[in-house]
């Protein structure tokens, strides 16, 4: 009976062909664009989340707005290192727009000023060469350690030993190339849009560049169990220096925890996650809407063959159960089109962007249940309207 | 059922049939009392609007009477609920319709295996019927076909093995040559003679009185009311 049935809706739905691809359409879109979207966001997520966990959670990124007249000063790196819960902390200064040169290729980079310690903070890896020392910091050598993917492109090495001793210009002043980093040591800032990175010692940079010595900004690594502490003693500190008050939502400065930002970085992906499938979720109705019509329109043109159905014994039972199939059929097919299309999407957005988007298992399972609901409910009122149909009724009914 | 045996297959008692059309009431059955027995060859007889579509109606269990009783093969057809009606039809009545009413989506032999899957037979079963009631008919080797590859002839009998496949009580045939030529018609009508003499009950209704006078009794109806007549001859007489 249920092979039957099947067997009946199956022939229903392929004899229409371009009929039923415009029902499944609907459906197929609905899918497409709830599988993609939430794929999208919970792959640019997880992006995002790797990012912030490889610049590790046991960090403190502080920024400094208002010094009060009283900057801070690489003695007060050495203070704050010494500090309850602190292991290391490190002066960071960024330049977002610096030229490098070398030989007749040049690229826009991002160069961080730093010290010593910033390497032990960050967990960055050495391919060839050494890190910035801390007398390089203390001579205001101009030195720099490059990424691996720049010693490539800009210094032209096929091996990142071969770049140590080599000379480049950044900004028009001639570094020496002291250290290569490794491979994965580049995705360590989520502010970084560049490919290319270039560490100088902090003193180079700030004489350099004109830009005074006061540190604006450093990063804090605490130890394994000792964020909060580190968080408070930083906080206390920076408070007492700036007279600023104890308060998170100071003028002063502000305390960038990557725990915390990973927190909130996970409710406004679910928000956006919500939102983007439940607009999917808006278009895969109106996909059933969809079914429903074009049902409705199946159930008329087929007046007289359920008023035979019915003369010959088919209950009100197996008249609904065959229309039922048939748009579960059209919505489950679709379903599984859309799916597959979304494969194909998210596979071409990869490629493309570069970046793997994989398709979430737990969006396909909630399409597929979506699709099964939908063409259950907007099924069965076309269903129940075909098994209603009294035979003699149908069966003089003429199209 | 032993009691059935001794009574009719079909008996009606004061049935009426009543249709409001605005303002107007239409008696199409009126007070009639039917006696078809089992095993007997009936023809129903009577001009379009006679109620004889209505009479059809109710013996095939597609309608019920308004009025009165009626008792098909020992059981009486109350008001039955709809899927109640479905399994009686299913059981006991063959139709074949003036218009064949095959599904054209289906081959000869999906269509007369599809009254067989709503008595929910099994598979080996239904083949088995299904072969039988094709091979009596003549039409085991076209059973692939589609309705649309056969001719009239052909469709008919398609159908009357679709009525034959479930082994029914009797045989209820709607003007079964309405839609054939003469010869395709004869030929028709000898398939009912040879059900006939297997022992079928078959109840044809028809408009033609040459048709009618294959039968060995006669019920004509005109208005809504029923006449009974047992000769052969005066069958053309009364048409």
């Amino acid at each position: 009976m249920i092979f039957q049935s099947m067997k009946m809706a199956w022939e229903s739905v392929i004899s229409n062909k371009l009929r039923t691809f415009l029902t499944m359409l609907g459906i197929i879109i609905g899918v497409l664009a709830l599988v993609v979207l939430v794929s999208i966001v919970s792959g640019a997520t997880s992006r995002v989340t790797d990012v912030i966990s490889s610049m590790g959670t046991d960090k403190l990124q502080v920024s400094v707005f208002d010094d009060s007249g009283k900057p801070l000063k690489m003695k007060d790196m050495e203070d704050i290192s010494a500090l309850p819960g602190v292991r290391a902390a490190a002066p960071l200064s960024q330049d977002m727009g610096a030229t490098v040169k070398s030989g007749k290729n040049s690229a826009s980079v991002q160069v961080t000023g730093t010290t010593a310690a910033y390497r032990e903070i960050q967990g960055l890896s050495i391919a060839s060469g050494r890190w910035l020392k801390s007398t390089d910091q203390e001579n205001h050598t101009a030195v720099a350690v490059v990424n691996g993917t720049l010693a490539k492109d800009i210094l032209g090495v096929s091996h990142t030993s071969e770049a140590v001793g080599k000379t480049v210009t950044i900004s028009g002043v001639p570094y020496t190339v002291v250290g290569v980093l490794g491979e994965g040591s580049q995705m360590t800032d989520i502010f970084s849009m560049s490919a290319y990175s270039v560490y100088i010692p902090y003193s180079t940079l700030v004489r350099n560049s004109r830009t005074g010595g006061a540190i604006n900004s450093f990063v804090v690594a605490a130890g394994e169990e000792t964020l909060a502490e580190a968080e408070a003693s930083v906080r206390g500190y920076l408070s007492e220096r700036f007279d600023a008050g104890d308060d998170e939502e100071n003028e002063h400065y502000y305390i960038f925890n990557m725990s915390q930002i990973m927190d909130s970085m996970g409710q406004v992906t679910a928000v956006m996650s919500i939102a983007l499938g439940g607009i999917a979720a808006i278009s895969l109705l109106v996909g059933g809407i969809g079914i429903m019509n074009i049902m409705l329109v199946s159930v008329t043109e087929r007046t007289r063959e359920i008023g035979i159905r019915k003369a010959i014994g088919a209950g009100n039972g197996s008249i609904m159960f065959q229309f039922l199939i048939e748009a579960l059929m059209v919505s489950l097919i679709g379903c599984a089109v859309g799916v597959l299309a979304s494969w194909g999407v998210l596979a071409l957005i990869s490629l493309i962007s570069k970046t793997n988007f994989p398709m979430d298992p737990g969006v396909v399972t909630v399409a597929v249940v979506f699709s099964l609901v939908i063409g259950l409910i907007f099924g069965i009122y076309p269903a129940s309207k075909a098994a209603s149909k009294k035979p003699i009724d149908a069966l003089h009914f003429t199209n | 059922m032993e009691q059935a045996v001794n009574e009719g297959m079909i008996i009606f008692r004061d049935v009426s049939k009543i249709y409001r059309i605005g303002d107007s009431v239409v008696r199409a059955l009126d007070h009639a009392n039917i006696r078809i027995d089992r095993g007997e060859f009936v023809s129903v007889i009577g001009p379009s609007g006679s109620g004889k579509s209505t009479l059809m109606n109710i013996i095939g269990c597609l309608d019920l009477a308004d009025e009165g009783e009626y008792l098909l093969d020992g059981q009486e057809i109350r008001n039955y609920s709809e899927n109640e009606l479905a399994r009686i039809r299913n059981r006991k009545i063959g139709f074949i319709f003036q218009d064949f009413n095959l599904l054209g989506k289906l081959t000869a032999y999906e269509n007369v295996e599809l009254p067989l899957i709503y008595q929910r037979l099994p598979r080996a079963r239904r083949k088995e019927q299904v072969e039988d009631a094709l091979n009596r008919v003549g039409l085991w080797d076209r059973r692939r076909h589609k309705p649309t590859e056969l001719s009239g002839g052909q469709q008919q009998r398609v159908a009357i093995a679709r009525a034959l496949a479930t082994r029914p009580s009797i045989f209820l045939a709607d003007e079964p040559t309405g839609n054939l030529d003469q010869k395709t018609g004869r030929e028709l009508i000898g398939i009912f003679h040879e059900l006939h003499e297997a022992g079928s009950t078959i109840v044809l209704i028809t408009h033609d009185g040459h048709i009618a006078q294959e039968a060995a009794r006669s019920i004509k109806i005109l208005d809504g009311h029923v006449e009974n007549i047992a000769a052969r001859d005066e069958i053309l007489e009364v048409v």
